[in-house]
C-alpha cells in the first residue's frame, strides 16, 4: 500500500486571507494576536476606522485584551481547536461564532461569523465588504427583508379581514331600520340571560294601531314611527339592556339584572306613557299606543327561553284584551 | 395571477394618477374599488385587463405604461422596499445586472407561488449586455420586458451609472427555447454620478 504524497503546506498570504475571511484572528503559539481580518481591525477599535483605511495589526496584543472567550473556557482549550464563541471588548453586544484551526508549527486561526447578523449589521454598520466572497450572509439579509415585507402584507390582509368579519357580524345582528338588535341577536342574549344566575325581566311590546298609520299615512310614516319607538326605548332603558325589533311592530326589551317587579313595571309604564302621545310626521300626527307583556325571572330560575317568550306573548295578549295601552305582568311559571 | 403583481399595478396607477383614476378603472371593469390583495390569487388575465383600461384612458400604449411602472417600482418614495431588495444585488450597476439571473429564484424563496419569467444576462462585450426575458410564449414575458426596461433604467440612476437601454424584440436566430423578449444594455459610464445611499441594515 502506498500513501499518496502529502501536498506541500500552502501558506496563504495575509492579504489574500483578509479578502477570503474578513472576520478572522490569527494567534501565535503564546496566545498573542498576530493577524486580524479587516472587519475585525475596524471593530476592535470601536468601529471608528473605516475598512478602506489600512490599519496595521495591533502588534502582538494578548488575545484577552481584545476578545472575551465564551467557549471554550480558556486559551489552553482553545489551542486544541474546534468550535469557538467570542465577544468583542469594544462592543460586547455582538457575539461571534466559528472554528479554531490549529496551524502547523504552532498558533491558531479563528474563522468567525456574527451570531445575530441583522443586529450586527445594524449596530456596526457592516457593508458587503465585511463578508467574504463565499459568505451567504448578505443573501440571508435579503431574505430577512423580503420576508418582513411579505409578512407585513399578510398582517394587513388579516387586519382587513378581521375588520370585515366584525362588521358583517354586527350587521347580521342589527335591525337595519331601527338600529336595534334583531331576532337572532335577541335569541343569543336571551339564551345568555336564561343560563345565568341573575334575575331579569322580559318585556314584550306590540304597537297599537300601527297598521292604521301605515295604511292612512304611508310606509314612510310607519318607518318614522318605528324609528321613534326605538328612540324612546333607548332613552327609557339602561345602556346594558337588550333592545330588539322582531319584525313588524313587535319589540322586546330585556332588562338585565332586574329582579324587582315594581321597578320593571315602572319602566314599562314610562314607555307606554310616552308612546301614547302622537308622533308627528310631516305635519300629521301618528296616533299609536303600545301594549306590553312583562315576565319576571327571579335569580337562579334558569327558565327555558322559548317558554319565557310564550308566557310573555300570553301576557301581551291579556293586555291587548284588557283594552290596549297597558302592560300585564306575570311571574315565570315553570 | 399573483396578487402581488396586481397590487403593484394598483399602487402604481393610484400613486401616479390618483385614487379617482383607479376607481374609474375598477368601475370600467366592474371590479370592487378597493382593488386587489397582495397575498391572494386572481384570474390570469386580470393584470393585462387593468393595464389596458388605464392605457386607453390615458391614451398611451401599454408598453410605455409598463416602462413607467418599472421606474416607479424603484424610484417612488413609497416603494423603497423594492429598491432596497434590488440593491442587495451587489455594489455596482454591473453586479446588479448579473444578479438579475438569480432574481426569479430569489423571489421564489420569499414568495414560493410567485413565478416570474426566467431572466438571463449575456455578456456581449466589455460593458455590453443582453438580457433575455422568459421564453417565447411565456405569458408574463411580454409585459415583463418593458417593465424591466424602466426598472433597469431607474436602477442605473440609483447606482449612478450612465447606460443606454433598449428593447430588442425577440431574437429569432436563437433556438426557440431561448427566444424570449430581449433588452440591450450598454454601460457608458459605471460611475457617472454619485450612487444613492444604500446600507445593509434595514432603515428604522
Amino acid at each position: 500500500m502506498t500513501t499518496p504524497p502529502a501536498p506541500p503546506d500552502a501558506m496563504i498570504p495575509a492579504s489574500l486571507l483578509a479578502r477570503l475571511v474578513p472576520l478572522h484572528v490569527a494567534l501565535a503559539a503564546d496566545g498573542r494576536v498576530i493577524g486580524l481580518g479587516p472587519t475585525l481591525q475596524r471593530l476592535v477599535r470601536g468601529g471608528a476606522v473605516p475598512v478602506s483605511v489600512p490599519v496595521s495589526v495591533p502588534a502582538s496584543v494578548p488575545f484577552a485584551d481584545l476578545f472575551t472567550l465564551r467557549r471554550p473556557l480558556d486559551l489552553a482549550a482553545l489551542a486544541l481547536g474546534g468550535a469557538v464563541e467570542v465577544g468583542l471588548h469594544a462592543d460586547p453586544r455582538h457575539l461571534m461564532r466559528g472554528l479554531a484551526l490549529p496551524l502547523p508549527g504552532g498558533g491558531l486561526l479563528l474563522v468567525l461569523a456574527f451570531v445575530d447578523v441583522p443586529a450586527a449589521v445594524r449596530d456596526l454598520d457592516l457593508t458587503e465588504g465585511d463578508f467574504g466572497p463565499t459568505d451567504r450572509t448578505v443573501d440571508l439579509l435579503w431574505l430577512v427583508e423580503a420576508n418582513a415585507a411579505v409578512s407585513g402584507e399578510l398582517r394587513s390582509l388579516n387586519r382587513r379581514l378581521q375588520g370585515a368579519q366584525a362588521m358583517a357580524q354586527e350587521q347580521a345582528l342589527t335591525d337595519p331600520l331601527t338600529g336595534l338588535r334583531n331576532r337572532r341577536a335577541l335569541e343569543g342574549a336571551l339564551a345568555d340571560h336564561c343560563a345565568g344566575v341573575e334575575g331579569f325581566a322580559l318585556l314584550q311590546l306590540d304597537l297599537d294601531h300601527f297598521k292604521q298609520v301605515n295604511d292612512s299615512l304611508g310606509h314612510a310614516a310607519g318607518d318614522h314611527v318605528l324609528a321613534e319607538v326605538a328612540r324612546v326605548l333607548t332613552q327609557e332603558t339602561r345602556a346594558g339592556d337588550t333592545l330588539a325589533r322582531l319584525g313588524g311592530d313587535e319589540f322586546v326589551v330585556l332588562l338585565s339584572g332586574m329582579a324587582d317587579a315594581a321597578r320593571a313595571m315602572q319602566v314599562a309604564h314610562r314607555i307606554t306613557r310616552r308612546l301614547s302621545r302622537p308622533i308627528p310626521f310631516e305635519g300629521q300626527p301618528c296616533r299609536i299606543g303600545v301594549s306590553g307583556g312583562l315576565i319576571l325571572s327571579p335569580p337562579r330560575t334558569f327558565p327555558q327561553p322559548e317558554a319565557l317568550l310564550r308566557q310573555a306573548d300570553a301576557a301581551l295578549y291579556a293586555a291587548k284584551r284588557a283594552g290596549r295601552g297597558q302592560t300585564v305582568a306575570q311571574g315565570w311559571q315553570a | 395571477m399573483h396578487g402581488l403583481i396586481l397590487r403593484a399595478i394598483q399602487c402604481f396607477l393610484r400613486d401616479i394618477w390618483g385614487a379617482a383614476f383607479w376607481q374609474a378603472i375598477m368601475a370600467d371593469l366592474r371590479l370592487p374599488s378597493q382593488g386587489f390583495e397582495a397575498m391572494l390569487t386572481y384570474a390570469p388575465d386580470l393584470g393585462t385587463a387593468v393595464l389596458d383600461r388605464a392605457a386607453a384612458r390615458l391614451n398611451r400604449s401599454r408598453d410605455s405604461l409598463l416602462e413607467d411602472m418599472g421606474t416607479y417600482l424603484v424610484s417612488h418614495p413609497r416603494r423603497d422596499g423594492v429598491r432596497r431588495l434590488l440593491r442587495f444585488g451587489g455594489p455596482g450597476f454591473v453586479d446588479f445586472l448579473h444578479s438579475l439571473d438569480h432574481l426569479p429564484g430569489r423571489v421564489r424563496l420569499a414568495v414560493p407561488d410567485l413565478v416570474l419569467p426566467a431572466l438571463h444576462v449575456a455578456v456581449l462585450g466589455p460593458d455590453r449586455f443582453r438580457l433575455t426575458v422568459g421564453v417565447a410564449g411565456d405569458a408574463l414575458a411580454t409585459p415583463m420586458a418593458p417593465l424591466l426596461v424602466g426598472l433597469i433604467r431607474a436602477m442605473a440612476d440609483d447606482h449612478g451609472a450612465l447606460v443606454m437601454i433598449e428593447a430588442e424584440g425577440h431574437d429569432t436566430t436563437q433556438p426557440l427555447s431561448c427566444q424570449g423578449a430581449a433588452i440591450r444594455i450598454d454601460v457608458l459610464d459605471g460611475h457617472h454620478a454619485l450612487a444613492r445611499d444604500f446600507r445593509l441594515a434595514t432603515p428604522a
